[in-house]
């Protein structure tokens, strides 16, 4: 199984994020969702958000996604290391794969490719092409290129939208759930090829499993409160994806009983 | 992993459905025939009243020419009607979605617009467009704009957020937007609208051609009845099914062949 070492980064290009004295209020809110968030979001690593649902962890990805527009109030001071454009820093990984079913695997793919401000040919390149194959040879689905995606299980959706992902080459990868909606050991399957294609890039989390969290985080944070904010929880210093051990179930009891006074 | 792929066996289907369903058609409309018959003869139905399938047989064949001529031109108004309903729907459609203020004013007009029954208004078309082919293309187009609009509206709309959100992320401009993820999203939507639309547009023409017309199916079943010829409009009504019922097979396997990601 291939495993990354923390602390090692890969590529020159991995990108740090730090927030400090984060608030976030949605405008349709009497109370705010978000406040007195501390967190940084080291480069070239995973880092999970913890938190049971509804507790904001969806809306501070989102957040950094640019993706709330009018809907909400922000403050609080996020820098991006090294400063860039943030609206070319970032892709996302939903809880749904939202896969186009109108387009093929590979054109699903290929999609990011017809977006952006610059003049696009509306003709794929041939270099585009060899990427995004070569891509789906990488997370196993090199001869569905032209399935429709109501022709895939979830699994394989979920890879294709992985693939898709990593066609965008972006250095910071935001995930929301994306394994959440997988039986078991398609998620196992999944949480591996995951670990091992994302090594380079930095990884933003969310999941509501603790197991899952426990597998891939090199940095693992709780979100719970109301408002809520967020709180630094040490993990093993063991490479990713871990196998379950003692080690893993004694945390996982720990952020299970921490996770449980939020419900109170 | 690769047997898990739930579309196949559908796949290998469609061979042995068409013939099941060709015999469930026959015996249905065999069925039919045989009750018409039997209700002549049972009831000694006057051939004024209710001719028999047979004497509509014979109508067909001995009045081929000219009812081909009216089928011909009722044809041309359902489909030309369509075709301005359809572009007239979603130019509006498009309209509403790209500018608020349009929406704001347009779309209570559009509402109450479908108080007023599109019947009523045929007398008014005649006036104004003459007994000609152009009024019933236009009673055809007012029938089915509203559904159509309605449909691709809320298609455009109603984009699942989660496709926007990928979109803006991958630094999708509006028109890239439009474009590449809401129209094609939308299209399934607008597949309803055109298979009601497809329906309902032979009701305008035929209202039409009944309001007043020089030539028509509709025109020719009033001749008809107003001769006593009642084999002769069951002939022309008979055609008239037909027609709607092709039209919709039709638009129908067009609409999957070209959207098979509809659900």
């Amino acid at each position: 199984m291939f495993t990354s070492i923390p602390g090692v980064i890969s590529q020159k290009s991995a990108v740090s994020i730090g927030i400090t004295g984060g608030n976030l209020h949605y405008h349709n809110c009497l109370e705010a969702t978000i406040a007195g968030l501390d967190m940084y979001i080291p480069a070239g690593l995973w880092t999970c958000i913890l938190g049971r649902s509804g507790c904001g962890k969806s809306s501070l990805l989102r957040q950094l996604a640019n993706l709330l527009g009018n809907a909400a109030q922000w403050t609080g001071e996020v820098t991006i290391q090294p400063p860039g454009d943030s609206k070319h820093q970032f892709a996302y990984m939903a809880q749904q794969d939202l896969l186009m079913p109108w387009l093929s695997a590979l054109d699903n793919v290929l999609l990011s490719t017809q977006f952006g401000s610059l003049q696009r040919p509306t003709k794929k390149t041939p270099l585009q092409l060899d990427k995004a194959h070569s891509l789906l040879k990488k997370v196993g689905l090199g001869s569905k290129y032209n399935s429709l995606p109501g022709q895939l299980s979830g699994g394989m959706r979920q890879r294709v939208a992985l693939a898709r992902t990593l066609m965008q080459e972006r250095p910071v990868v935001l995930m929301d759930e994306p394994f959440s909606a997988l039986d078991a050991v398609t998620r196992y399957r999944l949480q591996n090829l995951s670990c091992q294609l994302l090594q380079d890039k930095t990884v933003v989390l969310i999941t509501h499993d603790p197991q899952e969290a426990i597998r891939l985080a090199n940095q693992l944070y709780i979100m719970q409160g109301r408002p809520a904010f967020a709180e630094l929880l040490a993990t093993p210093a063991s490479g990713t994806p871990r196998n379950f051990n003692a080690e893993g179930a004694q945390l996982q009891q720990t952020i299970m009983d921490r996770l449980e006074q939020d419900y109170e | 992993m690769n047997n898990l792929n739930p579309l196949m066996p559908l796949k290998v289907q469609p061979k042995k459905g068409l013939a099941k369903s060709l015999v469930r058609m026959l015996v249905t409309s065999l069925v039919i025939i045989g009750s018409w018959q039997a209700l002549v003869i049972g009831l000694e139905m006057p051939t004024f009243i209710l001719p028999s399938p047979f004497e509509v047989f014979f109508k067909l064949i001995d009045r081929h020419q000219v009812l081909l001529k009216h089928s011909w031109v009722t044809a041309q108004e359902i489909l030309l009607g369509l075709l301005l309903g359809l572009t007239m729907g979603l130019v509006f459609a498009f309209q509403m979605l790209l500018c608020k203020p349009i929406k704001r004013w347009v779309l209570p007009i559009l509402i109450a617009s479908q108080a007023i029954p599109v019947f009523a208004i045929a007398p008014v078309l005649m006036l104004w467009l003459g007994y000609g082919i152009a009024s019933k293309i236009v009673m055809a187009a007012l029938i089915i704009f509203f559904p159509i609009t309605t449909c691709c509206y809320d298609g455009l709309r109603n984009t699942p957020r989660g496709y926007l959100d990928l979109a803006n992320t991958m630094g999708a401009t509006k028109w890239q937007l439009l474009r590449y993820v809401q129209l094609p999203a939308a299209l399934p939507a607008l597949a309803s609208g055109i298979r009601v639309a497809v329906v309902i547009a032979p009701i305008g023409a035929i209202a039409g051609e009944w309001v007043g017309s020089s030539e028509g199916l509709g025109y020719l079943m009033l001749q008809a009845n107003a001769r006593m010829m009642i084999d002769e409009m069951f002939a022309a009504l008979f055609i008239l099914s037909i027609l709607s019922i092709a039209l919709y097979f039709a638009a129908d396997k067009l609409l999957k062949k070209l959207i098979p990601w509809e659900v």
